[in-house]
Order: structure tokens, then C-alpha cells, then sequence
């Protein structure tokens, strides 16, 4: 199973071992990340899961949809490489991606 | 005696609460009791995405099963309470068995408004609330066979989207005078009613449901007007109520729900209650509300969390919704009820893609937002924040939305 690791905006990390085919939100929330809520179930509604995709990963995250793109250009703090957790599907290639969780989601 | 925090609903709340209680240094034990045989999962989907197939009910756990096991929560499933007694601090289950608790967290949520209909008893009707409920439903779904909605709200209708999807024909019947009409500016029910005809629904307002007849399977629906039409299943969706009963035997306060305050501490103060059971004051409007939403379950079982780990912190959260139907994604800010003003941004008697503003005596008040992202976003910030917007920049799309509110 693909290591993630997620970054609190404070700078302290926590490890997860996630399945592959899950979202980057739902492995946060199974294991009770702070920082990422994913109130909408992961249907892409409600930017309670924004990320910020450690910039060496980008590419292995993919691109965002329009409805997405359209979402992340309205949240708060946006950056160069957010996006929304529940929409990153893990694969395999994922392992060890490192995503910083946004202060305000705090 | 050591801490004990006993959840009684294992609902949306109560999958937050847990992990609330936990980030907010809750030691002592938790236990989950909830009448259902399942885990809390997501309701949403159940007319929607795993109504069609496309969710399998695994990926409907809001929280996946070792989350309890690694927060060392004692779950008890499929088990109801019949008695809370305050002064004991003790609850009772149904067979009997009392468990002791030092904090009680009430996350009982509503269930579904019942309408004793002529033949409401007959195999093929349904309500939709409970997963199992819509597991149910499947046996009595196909392409080519008919389906019956009763109410035109947002459960009425995204099940309307969900049956066309697999290919059954669908007649809605609605009682008001236009679908969404409790919660909707008339444009705005106008669109659906456009979009759901063009996707092949029939949706008949105005209408009353004389009797759902059949011998042991429904074979139809007898309107008010006489005429019959055919069904293979029937939904009925007509609101929900609140599960207050328990409270109120304790003897807590009930307004038009569990009462609690800023809080979400009711009467009792070792005892909370979160999501679609409570009543609570909403600072942003000003008034008292009980809401029927994921976000409202979610924040204010964080607000409960904090309130027991003596952490209080008042709660002051914007509500919002959302509904998908067909390729429509409409998301909800804010609360439109009492609006004297919509602004329609886009063009909403053709596309399928605009934003209702509703104002109040010039207030900006909330959106319905139909796949337009943005403008959800926008006014999302801006109601939480207080800040309002011209309703002619609004109604203007050479204006960027972003500029709008800034």
C-alpha cells in the first residue's frame, strides 16, 4: 500500500499507508488527519478536503477537471499545486507523495 | 468512575464526534450505539450514486471500520436505546442492558415523514432514508418498468434523475404549485422542471395521491383528479422529522427539535446533541434553525466534541447544501428562506448552467449555484463573512464573479 504523507500547516507530519483506487481525502479521513474534512463524501462540492500537492509529485497527482479547477480558483490561500484531496485517486506510482493541508482548514 | 462518553445515532454526526473527541484529547472510553446494523456512512449517495450502482456500500462508510478499532470506540450496532436517565447517568437498550456514561452525545438525526396513503403497505413502495431501504428498492427497478415519486423536493427529484439514468419512466407528483417550492425562488423550480422534462420526466404539480393501489405488489397510483397511473415502484419523499423522543422522556428541552445552545449542549450540561435532531441559534441569520444537512451534522459535532472535552466553543457556521441530478451539480450557500429578491445570473430558461442570489431588504442572503462553481465558492466566503454584493454586478456576466465581491 502507497505511502502518503500529510503536513500540517504548522509542519508536522503523519504517515499513512493507504489503498490504491481511494481518494487522498478518504485515506485522510480514515485515519483522522486534521486539516482535511471532505463534508461533501468526496463528490466534489465542497473544497473542505483543499491540498497542496508537494510540487515533486505533481504529475503523478494528474490534472484537475474544470469543475475542480473552477472550485480551486475560489478557495482560500489558493497555491501553484492545489487541489482537492478527493479527487486524487491513489495509484501505486503515489508512493511516499507528500500534501500540505491549507491553514484555514484548521 | 473513569470517563465515558456514550454517542447514541451512528449518523454523520457521530462519525465526526468521534474523531473530534479524539483530536480534542477525549482519553476516556466511547461507545457508539446506533439502531442501524452499519457503520455511519454517507446518506447523499443513497439516492444518487449508489442508488444507480456506481457506489458499492463499502465506499459508503464515511469512516472506514478500522477508524473505530484505532480510536478504540466499543460499537454497539443494531441496537436501540429505550432510556436515557439523567439522574443515574445511566442508558438503557433495548434487552435490557444499562451502560453507565459521564457525557451522552445525542446525534439521533430524523427519520421520514409517513403519510398513511390507501395501500402505503404494499410490496414496491418505499421511503428513502436508510440503506437499506434503497437495497430494497433495487428489486423493484429495471429499464422499461415505471416509477411513481411522490414529492417534488430534492429527494424526489434526484431519485427522478437516478431512475432515468437506469432507464425507468418516471412521473412525479407534487401537491404545491411548483417542484422545490419550499425552498426555491420560482426560476429556480422553473429550471428543474424545464430539465427534468427534457430527460424525459413527467412532473405533475399540483396533484394529490388519492390511493397507491395494487393487490400485494403495487401496480399504480390513483391521483385526486381520478385518472390512475401505472407503477412498479413507488417513493415516497416528503420530508423528515426530527428524533427528539428519546430527549424529550429524559426530560430535555424540545423546540421543533433537541434543543441545545451556541454550545450544542442541551439543558443537561453533560449532555450535547449535533446534527439534524437539534435546534440551535444561527448568529448569521439570527435565528433559531434545525437544518437537515451533512455540514450542520458535521461542524456542530465538532462544536459538541469541544463542549465536552471543556473546550467550549460557540458555533457559527454558514449552512450549505448540495444536490446532483443528471449533469446539473447545484450547490448551496447560506439559507434563502425570507428573501423579498432573486437575481439571476445567467440565463436559466435555456442553459444549464446559472446562479440565484437572494437578497433580504438588500442583504445578500445565499445562492443556489447550478454548475457554477465559482459563483458556490464566492458566495460562500462572503456570507460567512458578512460581506454583501450589488445585485446589478451580480446580473452582469462581463463582470467576473471574483470582482463582484471583491
Amino acid at each position: 500500500m502507497p505511502l502518503i504523507i500529510y503536513k500540517s500547516h504548522d509542519g508536522n507530519t503523519q504517515e499513512v499507508h493507504a489503498e490504491v483506487g481511494t481518494s487522498i481525502m478518504q485515506a485522510a479521513v480514515d485515519n483522522g488527519i486534521d486539516g482535511i474534512l471532505g463534508e461533501c463524501g468526496g463528490c466534489c462540492s465542497c473544497a473542505t478536503c483543499h491540498c497542496y500537492v508537494d510540487p515533486a509529485w505533481v504529475a503523478k497527482a494528474g490534472e484537475p477537471d474544470s469543475t475542480e479547477k473552477d472550485m480551486l480558483d475560489c478557495v482560500l490561500d489558493p497555491q501553484d499545486t492545489s487541489r482537492l484531496s478527493c479527487q486524487i485517486v491513489i495509484t501505486d506510482e503515489m508512493d511516499g507523495i507528500v500534501i500540505a493541508m491549507p491553514e484555514s482548514q484548521y | 468512575m473513569s470517563e465515558h462518553c456514550i454517542i447514541i445515532g451512528a449518523s454523520h454526526a457521530a462519525a465526526q464526534l468521534v474523531s473530534s473527541l479524539r483530536q480534542e484529547g477525549w482519553e476516556g472510553k466511547i461507545s457508539l450505539i446506533g439502531d442501524e446494523p452499519n457503520l455511519p456512512y454517507h446518506r447523499p449517495p443513497l439516492s444518487k450514486a449508489f442508488f444507480v450502482g456506481e457506489k458499492t456500500e463499502d465506499e459508503l462508510l464515511i469512516r472506514a471500520a478500522d477508524f473505530y478499532d484505532k480510536n478504540n470506540v466499543d460499537l454497539l450496532l443494531g441496537s436501540r436505546v429505550t432510556k436515557i436517565d439523567r439522574d443515574a447517568k445511566k442508558i438503557t437498550l433495548e434487552d435490557g442492558a444499562e451502560i453507565s456514561y459521564t457525557k451522552l452525545a445525542l446525534t439521533t438525526g430524523a427519520r421520514v415523514r409517513k403519510i398513511p396513503f390507501t395501500g402505503c403497505e404494499l410490496a414496491g413502495v418505499f421511503y428513502m432514508r436508510d440503506l437499506n431501504d434503497v437495497k430494497q428498492t433495487h428489486k423493484f427497478t429495471g429499464p422499461g418498468k415505471s416509477a411513481v415519486i411522490i414529492g417534488g423536493g430534492y429527494i424526489g427529484l434526484e431519485t427522478a434523475a437516478s431512475l432515468r439514468k437506469i432507464g425507468m419512466n418516471v412521473i412525479v407528483i407534487e401537491a404545491m404549485e411548483r417542484v422545490l417550492q419550499r425552498v426555491t425562488a420560482p426560476e429556480v423550480s422553473a429550471f428543474y422542471t424545464r430539465v427534468h422534462t427534457e430527460e424525459g420526466v413527467d412532473i405533475r404539480t399540483q396533484a394529490g395521491v388519492d390511493a397507491i393501489v395494487g393487490e400485494k405488489h403495487v401496480t399504480g397510483v390513483r391521483l385526486a383528479d381520478g385518472t390512475t397511473v401505472p407503477a412498479d415502484l413507488v417513493i415516497i419523499g416528503v420530508g423528515v422529522i426530527p428524533n427528539v423522543e428519546l430527549a424529550e422522556e429524559a426530560g430535555l428541552t424540545i423546540d421543533n427539535g433537541i434543543a441545545v445552545n451556541e454550545f450544542a449542549t442541551t439543558n443537561d450540561p453533560d449532555i450535547v446533541a449535533a446534527g439534524d435532531c437539534t435546534n440551535h441559534y444561527n448568529p448569521i441569520y439570527d435565528r433559531k434553525l434545525r437544518l437537515e444537512s451533512v455540514q450542520n451534522a458535521t461542524d456542530q459535532a465538532k462544536i459538541a466534541a469541544k463542549s465536552i472535552c471543556g473546550k467550549p466553543e460557540a458555533y457559527n457556521a454558514l449552512p450549505w447544501f448540495w444536490s446532483d441530478q443528471y449533469d446539473l451539480k447545484l450547490q448551496i450557500a447560506g439559507l434563502s428562506q425570507g428573501f423579498d429578491q432573486v437575481i439571476i445570473r445567467g440565463n436559466s430558461e435555456q442553459d444549464r448552467s446559472f446562479a440565484a442570489f437572494y437578497f433580504s431588504e438588500g442583504r445578500f442572503i445565499a445562492v443556489d449555484a447550478i454548475n457554477r462553481p465559482k459563483e458556490f465558492m464566492m458566495s460562500k466566503r462572503a456570507l460567512t463573512s458578512g460581506q454583501t454584493a450589488d445585485p446589478l454586478k451580480l446580473a452582469d456576466e462581463t463582470i467576473e464573479i471574483k470582482d463582484v465581491f471583491n
